[in-house]
């Protein structure tokens, strides 16, 4: 069997610059990896697609030496190599741009990018090499960052380039990037694409994980589908189209668009004018935002994230204090006061689906019918006088997962045991079947697998048919472009801008998105 | 998915926890050159054999199911109270100061009021902690251990300056009128005819703690409030997402935790002392804490294991008493269960999941 690959292998020239050979890996019960055979050449950008939990992170988290493979080897440059921690991964060339950044934030670039890779005793020596050294790469490869900025002053964007610039100082010949486009603007990503394309010319070989179609599409060259720990396609991705795979990392055919009517806005819902907030650390998040949200329609709000569109969620469902008016129904709501809270805002017909359900939409050790009432707790039609009507939710419980197609339908089950889009339904379920007149909805697909974010999109989409608002925040410009029927872009804590989803482009809005306001003469 | 089966996570690891640390207990009574057999048949014998023997183990889990609940309930709102000892011992303060008030007539006027008096007074001990916590986001283990000492400082003072009776040479309070005399368990049994031994300090605070025991679960599992308070205690940024107010639960779940603790006072105080005395506690607060984590923070699993560190009380202190055991060596024996069933729970969890997840492997391979 070995002398079979390697003699393919060497057939057809070079061996692959990485080649997995029935690599298997369970944790617990859950077959994460599952017999996977993969080989990218050396030179070629390839790129791993699949939902969540497919395995794509796991399976790359071997290749660092995260974890440890019940099964198959690693060959690198046609050899066996043995990656038992990310010391070994390094050392055998590899080098990991990981989706939340490994940066010191009060270090400056350079000493981020020498960390851990330092030599001989005195750190001045090793700096004063690094810094050439640097300066030569990011001339190389259109990397231009200021070597002695702190990180905490730099850009995301920036800070990612960092990250690379890390992997190519320890002489990384593969670069595996796991979702690195997720905080970025549209422009940011064309500039990090363009820098894997001058990457890959220079023989380097790049691994993109991702679950955004066009990515794959747009950059990689060949593209290899996961699904639920299998490996069930690899194609030249010149040969493939966004449809195929998505049926191939779903297994049934997907509708990518969403299915709407034109909307028919009625009376003003949500008015929100100047409304200002500023955090803990006294940092002002919103400056100043104005906008309406009428019944029946739905606003997005676009941008990247970070830019005041989560504090503007929370400042509306009540986790936060803000000053400014905000009307609903005509009628102003209590923004710093003690009563300011969801449990206020409830009362008064706003729904929330928060942006983190794991961390605030769930308690994930709760169980799914605990989850259903959390946050109406206190409603009368939940309890029996000083105790809750456990049994009546129960019962309620299973209608909601029926309707909203949780699976599985068990409303005994803890929250944690759900996938992110099931755990999303039964958020969704709660705040949906409340039969809110404004529904706040922050990245609602955030972590979903495809076939759950087409039923999100249509739950949305009948919420607002059945004349609700709807305020929908997401970093994903197509969910916007999508379900939106007016989308506002934010930016540095001010909304830059609203346009129409049939008047405008990506390309527009990506502009609006990183603060040019004179998009509308440049488009 | 979880791993184990309920029954396992409930039974199996603690009770295999327990069973390891007997058998490092057997080999440190085996190197002093006594018989761990023969000391266990005389742990056994002395806390389960007689009337006398149950007595006494039931009074001690009297007052650990008090602590243990005390820890539980501020432990579902992820508040570390190990500030039992502290409140407990302002409670005994409440009650010998109810007790002492008045000339009660009936033991059944003075209970409820020195219930009150211990609830309160326990309590208030807890409530500064509490509020430092949440308003000024001072760590609750900070401060209960603290307040632990300031309280034993503040008994001290209180029996040393004001409640010693006139020309006694003892740091205790005046003996409580007869009218604040609870009824025995010998006294209650004997109502309805069973014989129990007349020593043993078992008394009408065991009740108490069986009731409070159902009302702690009526609490936290069925009620609107028990329900914030373990989503608070799960996830605070859950907890303001949905509404509910941090500093609310924080100090309330501290106050109700005091007020248990304080509680205790009925049980040691009032039902076996009948006089306050300093450290009345006896380290009853800490082990609230061992029998909190070995029930898992649920009112019936503190119920099982405040049994079973009661028996370890007693039948230690059968062991000092008949063996040349030392009484330090029986606190090591202690310790050891605490450690196990406590602080070293993972360290037997993990095998026994992983044994789990082989069996269910192994099941679907053959399933295939």
């Amino acid at each position: 069997m070995k002398d079979l690959a390697e003699a393919a292998g060497q057939s057809s020239g070079a061996p692959p610059a990485i080649e997995l050979r029935g690599i298997s890996k369970a944790f617990g019960p859950v077959q994460a990896n599952k017999d996977i055979s993969l080989s990218v050449a050396r030179g070629a950008i390839h790129g791993i697609i699949g939902e969540n939990g497919a395995g794509k992170s796991t399976l790359m988290s071997i290749l660092f030496g995260f974890y440890k493979a019940d099964k198959g080897e690693i060959l690198i440059n046609g050899a066996q190599t043995e990656i038992p921690d990310s010391q070994a991964a390094i050392a055998a060339g590899i080098g990991m741009v990981f989706q939340h950044f490994k940066l010191v934030e009060n270090f400056t670039v350079l000493e981020n990018v020498v960390l851990g890779a330092e030599e001989g005793a005195l750190l001045r020596t090793t700096m004063s090499k690094a810094r050439a050294h640097l300066t030569k790469i990011a001339e190389d490869y259109e990397m231009n960052v200021d070597p002695d900025a702190k990180i905490e002053e730099i850009g995301v964007g920036q800070q990612q380039r960092v990250e690379i610039l890390k992997s190519l100082y320890r002489n990384a010949e593969i670069l595996i990037l796991d979702e690195p486009t997720g905080v970025l603007t549209p422009a940011e990503a064309d500039h990090l694409f363009r820098i894997l394309r001058g990457l890959r010319d220079e023989g380097k070989t790049i691994i993109l994980i991702t679950h955004k179609l066009r990515e794959i599409m747009e950059v990689t060259d060949t593209v290899s589908v996961m699904r639920r720990g299998e490996m069930t396609a690899t194609v030249r991705t010149a040969e493939t189209s966004p449809e195929a795979l998505a049926e191939l990392m779903v297994g049934r055919k997907v509708l990518l668009r969403v299915d709407k009517k034109p909307a028919t806005p009625g009376a003003t819902v949500l008015k929100v004018d100047n409304l200002r907030v500023v955090d803990d650390d006294k940092v002002e998040r919103l400056k100043g935002v104005s906008f309406e949200v009428r019944a029946g329609e739905i606003l997005g709000i676009a941008g990247v994230a970070g830019n005041g569109q989560s504090e503007l969620l929370e400042v509306l469902g009540g986790m936060m204090a803000g000053t400014g008016l905000v009307e609903i129904n005509g009628q102003s709501i209590d923004l710093t006061g003690k009563r300011s809270n969801g449990r206020s805002r409830r009362k008064r017909g706003i729904a929330h689906v928060p942006e983190d359900r794991q961390r605030e939409g769930l308690i994930m050790d709760f169980t799914a019918w605990e989850n259903m009432v959390f946050g109406y707790q206190w409603d009368p039609g939940h309890n029996n006088g000083w105790l809750m009507d456990n049994a009546g939710i129960r019962a309620e419980t299973a209608g909601k997962m029926e309707r909203f197609d949780v699976r599985p339908p068990d409303p005994h089950l803890a929250a944690k045991n759900f996938s992110g889009g099931n755990q999303q339904k039964i958020v969704l379920a709660r705040e949906i079947e409340r039969n809110p007149d404004l529904l706040l909805v922050g990245q609602p697909t955030r972590g979903v697998d495809i076939g759950a974010i087409e039923f999100i999109h249509q739950r949305i989409v009948d919420l607002r048919d059945a004349g609700k608002a709807i305020l929908l925040v997401s970093v994903e410009l197509d969910e916007i472009m999508g379900l939106s029927d007016r989308i506002a872009v934010m930016f540095d804590g001010r909304i830059m801008g609203e346009r129409l989803p049939g008047e405008t482009s990506e390309g527009e809005l990506g502009l609006l998105m990183a603060g040019v306001t004179n998009a509308q003469e440049a488009g | 998915m979880d791993v184990m089966p309920k029954w396992a996570d409930v039974l199996l690891v603690p009770v295999i926890s327990l069973i390891l640390a007997m058998v490092i207990s057997a080999l440190v009574i085996l190197g002093i050159g006594e018989d761990p057999w023969a000391a266990l048949k005389l742990m056994v014998q002395g806390s389960f054999g007689s009337t006398y023997g149950w007595g006494y183990t039931l009074f001690y889990a009297t007052n650990f199911i008090f602590t243990g609940l005390a820890f539980a309930v501020a432990s579902h709102a992820a508040m570390f109270n190990i500030g039992a000892e502290g409140q407990a011992t302002l409670g005994g303060l409440g009650v010998a100061l109810v007790c002492l008030a008045l000339p009660w007539p009936h033991w059944t006027l003075a209970l409820p009021a020195a219930m009150a008096g211990g609830a309160l007074f326990g309590a208030a001990w807890a409530f500064l902690p509490a509020w430092l916590a949440a308003k000024r986001g001072s760590h609750i283990v900070i401060t209960t251990i603290m307040f632990n000492f300031i309280g034993a400082a503040v008994l001290n003072y209180m029996l040393v300056n004001a409640m010693r009776p006139e020309g006694s040479m003892d740091p205790a309070s005046a003996k409580f009128p007869d009218g604040t005399n609870l009824p025995t368990l010998h006294e209650m049994l004997a109502v309805v005819g069973i014989p129990f031994a007349k020593s043993a300090p078992a008394n009408v605070a065991l009740l108490i703690a069986l009731l409070a025991c159902f009302l702690v679960w009526l609490l936290l599992w069925r009620t609107r409030f028990g329900f914030e308070l373990r989503a608070y205690g799960k996830s605070e940024s859950g907890a303001i997402y949905a509404g509910i107010s941090p500093t609310k639960i924080i100090i309330v779940a501290m106050l109700i935790s005091g007020g248990l603790s304080g509680l205790m006072a009925v049980n040691n105080v009032m039902g076996e002392a009948e006089r306050l005395v300093l450290n009345s506690v006896e380290g009853a607060g800490f082990i609230g804490i061992a029998v909190a984590l070995m029930g898992r923070n649920h009112p019936l699993g503190i119920l099982i294991s405040a049994i079973l560190f009661g028996f370890l009380y007693q039948g230690g202190a059968e062991l000092a008493l008949w063996t040349t055991i030392p009484r330090e060596l029986i606190v090591v024996i202690q310790g050891l269960v605490i450690l196990f069933t406590g602080a070293l729970d993972n360290m037997v969890r993990m095998p026994i999941e992983r044994l789990f997840l082989w069996r269910r492997r192994s099941r679907q391979t053959a399933g295939e």
